[in-house]
């Protein structure tokens, strides 16, 4: 089966959940067998891994027609795509963009991030997913968040082959509820034109279909799953100076992660415990606001701010930690609790999260309950046969979350999609 | 006939290092002396050593009619004998003219005058005994950091002895009075003060170089003749300003040191003169007593505190600062002890402030961070990490009075035990000398020190009758420590030292 993915992040290069999430999936898929993935990027970095999936970025397929030599092209893209790739997308050119900005090779430029103009990142992408879907052959289309689903319509509008969505977020999660008008109709769009959508946890779903309007016999829900951990990480030991215990919340600091019921429920733990540290690890635009808020409860000198940490430091933080803590607000799925859990890390969760519906072996309290927070840090720090519990109970249970399975699914949905 | 009074001050902190919350626990060292070492060699080589120079040269060439006072911080001190020690000599230079006070201040350059009293008195003492060690002079004149005052500091300031304090004119505690006249102090009537003359001041330390004031260009003749029109009765002008304002705020092209230069003479055409502050105090009468019930000081536009401790991140740094100031003073640690000077300077809280406008600029100016958040993070971690070592000093289960207590009775008898140790010593001796070979001590001489233990028994008893008495007085007046828990004490100093609670008894009979 040949699938076209359109995605916004790969790794290495991640800037969020939605790039892990994605390779994940691709490469669970790949496990299953006999899948042939095409995966769109806007921007790769030649880094990627390429083993399971084929990767093209928007930025090296043409729209507009240039006459270059295979040596220039390949000398300019080369370590990126193939150069006989550029030169067949060349040949599907299905129209004149030469009066948007392209270079060289008649390819739009892509940041591959979130920038200002992100709106007319969006829509460049969907111009050469035309070419791209022209030149590909496949069996179904899959688009993964809102930024490519105006690229999976315009493929599936010139292939006539069905479309899955893939929601890793809503727009109400993102916002508590205050929408973006422009995202909404984005996003709406896409479902009412996808043959069918995945949603990444019951929760959403139940956002798709109650805030969007979608028929729930085209949502089906495919929670994630983790890549088990490389031997590096795991025997990363925490740092020989810790005297105390660490609680760590670990994410970007804004409204949608809930960090204030944190930095709350740390100021009622540290009333009764004095060896504890609180780490807020992440930056965002609510992080001022926390540091001030953290002062003005008189913990500073007990909760600390690490700023972004990327990488390795990620998981040093997760070695050094003894509780792992994410009071979402509204969490579609939430894949750092089940790197905390792998890194044998006890987590508390909040029941308003998606990774609350396939985890049992944490602590789940409402993101709102400050006082249920702290008695769950309070006696995971305190007694050792919790945490001794909730650590192996934790990691036996993570470790038989796999891709694969999930992978296993979404194959499932193609063969009905197809089969109709 | 009227008097100019010059003060300036000299003040560098140590810049902490980017500390990250990894270090907390791992790394002990909190500096950034690359940023230390850079600022202070350049603030020198611009505006320090030309300034004392020049400051040498009007001395010379006015007959010592030209006098200066200056208040430099303990740490400023430091920096300067570590990287700029040749400064430290051209002071010695200008203190041997006799010319140039010292001024008191905190050695850290610290708030601990608005936390922690007994800090404050410690970081008084510790200050003037480095000036006296350095330039031979015991400061009589008391200037806060920063020219923080308030009622609460006069008192303990004239507590310390000292005659008078220099304080700033903050508008809403002077009202319509003038700052050129000597004031007293409300709480302490026989502490005098010396108010900052804000405008003549700010004229040279802020706007001498700036062409866009009404004023400009300054020049001697013109300043003069501002202070000459003074009315009759307002005979003192007091000029305080940083050290810098000569050669880096006002950099060397703008003509400042010309302008310093010039000074004397117009002065001395209309009869102004120049003194110290301690000439001041004691040729002029205070005209009124000053009460300040809130703390004023020289920053910003509000003059009062808020520059460090404006904003809950402030306060929140200060208050757990001080929580420890107790604990820290019962350490003898020496890189503890350092650290916390250290970690005092107000600057690092001056960082934190998140005033905008004209105020933040100047913030921001002087601070080596992006942002408030990101200095009061750091310093957070950084002290974070200094609180865990001063625990690891004493438990913290212990509470201060009893850990106090229980440390006096250490020291008594560690007192004790050296003083019964010469005298085993001398008995020894005595005993050697008189019956030469008959008692072969001399074999037992050289053993370790843990072995008296046991053996003072004998000898001390004897000789009890004689010496005992006078000698046993001393540590009785610091705390009635009983003969008994003395003589057990060698066997279990150690312990002691670790099981604390486990003394306890003995602690409460010296308490009482």
């Amino acid at each position: 089966m040949k699938a076209l993915m359109f995605g916004w992040e790969f790794p290495p290069h991640i800037l969020g959940g939605l790039g892990t999430a994605s390779y994940g999936l691709t490469k669970g898929m790949w496990e299953n067998g006999d899948m042939d993935i095409t995966f769109v990027i806007p921007k790769p970095w030649g880094d990627e891994p390429k083993d399971f999936a084929n990767i093209i970025g928007a930025n090296c397929a043409p729209v507009a027609w240039r006459n270059v030599e295979w040596d220039y092209v390949e000398s300019r893209i080369g370590k990126v795509m193939d150069p006989q790739l550029y030169f067949n997308l060349r040949d599907h050119i299905y129209g004149d963009f030469n009066y948007m900005s392209t270079n060289d090779l008649g390819c739009i430029e892509f940041s591959g991030r979130y920038p200002e103009n992100l709106l007319e990142e969006i829509n460049n992408y969907s111009i050469v997913a035309g070419v791209i879907a022209r030149t590909i052959d496949c069996d179904i289309i899959h688009s993964h968040d809102w930024l490519t689903y105006p690229a999976g319509i315009h493929a599936k509008q010139v292939t006539g082959k069905p479309l899955v969505i893939h929601v890793h977020a809503t727009d109400f999660d993102r916002s508590r509820g205050n929408v973006n008008p422009t995202v909404f109709s984005i996003e709406k769009d896409g479902m009412n034109n996808a043959d069918h959508i995945i949603t990444v946890s019951n929760l959403t779903r139940r956002t798709v279909i109650e805030k969007y309007g979608i028929s729930p016999d085209k949502v089906t829900t495919v929670h994630n799953a983790v890549e088990p951990l490389n031997e590096e990480l795991l025997h990363l030991e925490a740092p020989p100076g810790k005297t105390s215990k660490v609680v760590t919340f670990l994410g970007r600091i804004t409204m949608q992660k809930g960090p204030e019921y944190f930095v709350e429920a740390a100021a009622q733990v540290l009333h009764k415990v004095h060896n504890a540290q609180f780490v807020m690890a992440g930056s965002g635009d609510m992080m001022d606001k926390m540091i001030r808020l953290a002062a003005k409860r008189g913990i500073a000198d007990r909760f600390h701010f690490t700023g972004f940490l990327k990488g390795k430091q990620v998981y040093e933080m997760l070695a050094a930690s003894d509780v792992y803590i994410m009071p979402s607000v509204s969490e579609p799925f939430g894949i750092s609790p089940l790197e905390a859990m792998q890194m044998g890390v006890p987590s508390i969760i909040s029941k308003q999260s998606g990774c609350a519906e396939i985890l049992d072996n944490v602590i789940k309290i409402d993101y709102w309950d400050i006082n249920a927070m702290a008695d769950a840090i309070y006696s995971i720090i305190k007694y050792p046969a919790m945490f001794k519990e909730l650590r192996d109970q934790g990691l036996a249970e993570v470790n038989q979350i796999t891709w694969d399975k999930a992978g296993a699914k979404v194959i499932n949905i193609y063969r009905n999609l197809i089969n109709r | 006939m009227k008097a100019i009074c010059f003060y300036f001050q000299i003040h560098q902190p140590f810049r902490l290092k980017h500390y990250r919350f990894f270090d907390i626990g791992n790394d002990h060292y909190y500096y950034d002396d690359f940023a230390d070492d850079d600022i202070i060699t350049r603030i020198a080589q611009r505006s320090y050593l030309p300034a004392n120079q020049m400051l040498l040269d009007m001395i010379k060439e006015n007959g010592k009619k030209f006098k200066v006072a200056f208040s430099i911080s303990g740490t400023a001190l430091e920096q300067l004998e570590q990287y700029v020690p040749e400064f430290i000599d051209s002071m010695k230079d200008l203190a041997a003219t006799g010319c140039v006070e010292f001024l008191s201040e905190t050695y850290a350059h610290s708030l601990s005058a608005l936390y922690d009293p007994e800090e404050f008195v410690a970081q008084v003492k510790a200050h003037d005994e480095k000036i006296y060690q350095l330039f031979g002079q015991r400061p009589k004149v008391f200037r806060n950091t920063e020219l923080i005052y308030d009622d609460d500091i006069a008192s303990m300031v004239y507590a310390m002895g000292f005659k008078a304090a220099i304080t700033a004119d903050a508008k809403h505690v002077l009202g319509w009075r003038s700052p050129n006249f000597l004031y007293s102090s409300a709480s302490a009537p026989k502490l005098k003060l010396l108010l900052k003359n804000g405008k003549l001041s700010d004229d040279i330390a802020f706007r001498f170089s700036n062409p866009e004031w009404a004023s400009y260009p300054l020049t001697a003749d013109k300043y003069i003749h501002w202070i000459n029109e003074l009315p009759q009765e307002e005979q003192l002008v007091n000029l305080f300003m940083n050290y810098d304002t000569l050669g880096e705020l006002q950099p060397r092209e703008s003509g400042i040191f010309e302008f310093m230069k010039a000074l004397p003479r117009f002065a001395a055409e209309n009869d102004i003169q120049f003194w110290t502050p301690s000439e001041v105090v004691s040729k002029f009468k205070p005209v009124a007593e000053l009460a300040v019930p809130y703390p004023m000081s020289w920053t910003d536009e509000a003059r009062d505190t808020s520059a460090w401790l404006g904003n809950t991140l402030q306060q929140e740094a200060a208050r757990k600062l001080y929580s420890i100031g107790e604990r820290v003073r019962l350490c003898n640690d020496r890189r503890i002890k350092q650290d916390w000077y250290y970690l005092q300077g107000s600057d690092h809280f001056f960082y934190m402030c998140t005033k905008h406008n004209n105020d933040g600029s100047v913030h921001s100016h002087y601070s080596p961070y992006d942002s408030p958040y990101t200095a009061f993070t750091n310093y957070m971690n950084v002290l974070s990490d200094f609180m865990t070592r001063v625990e690891e000093q004493y438990p913290t289960s212990i509470d201060n009075e009893e850990l106090n207590s229980l440390l006096l009775t250490i020291r008594n008898q560690e007192q004790e035990i050296e003083k019964l140790h010469r005298e085993v010593e001398m008995m020894r001796n005595n005993i050697v000398k008189d019956t030469t070979g008959d008692f072969p001590i001399d074999v037992e001489v050289p053993k370790p020190e843990e072995e008296p233990a046991k053996k003072e028994e004998e000898p001390v008893k004897k000789a009890a009758p004689k010496k005992a008495p006078a000698k046993k007085k001393a540590p009785a007046k610091k705390a009635p420590v009983k003969k008994e828990a003395a003589k057990k004490a060698p066997a279990k100093k150690e312990t002691a030292k670790k099981a604390t609670t486990a003394k306890k008894a003995p602690a409460k009979k010296a308490k009482s």
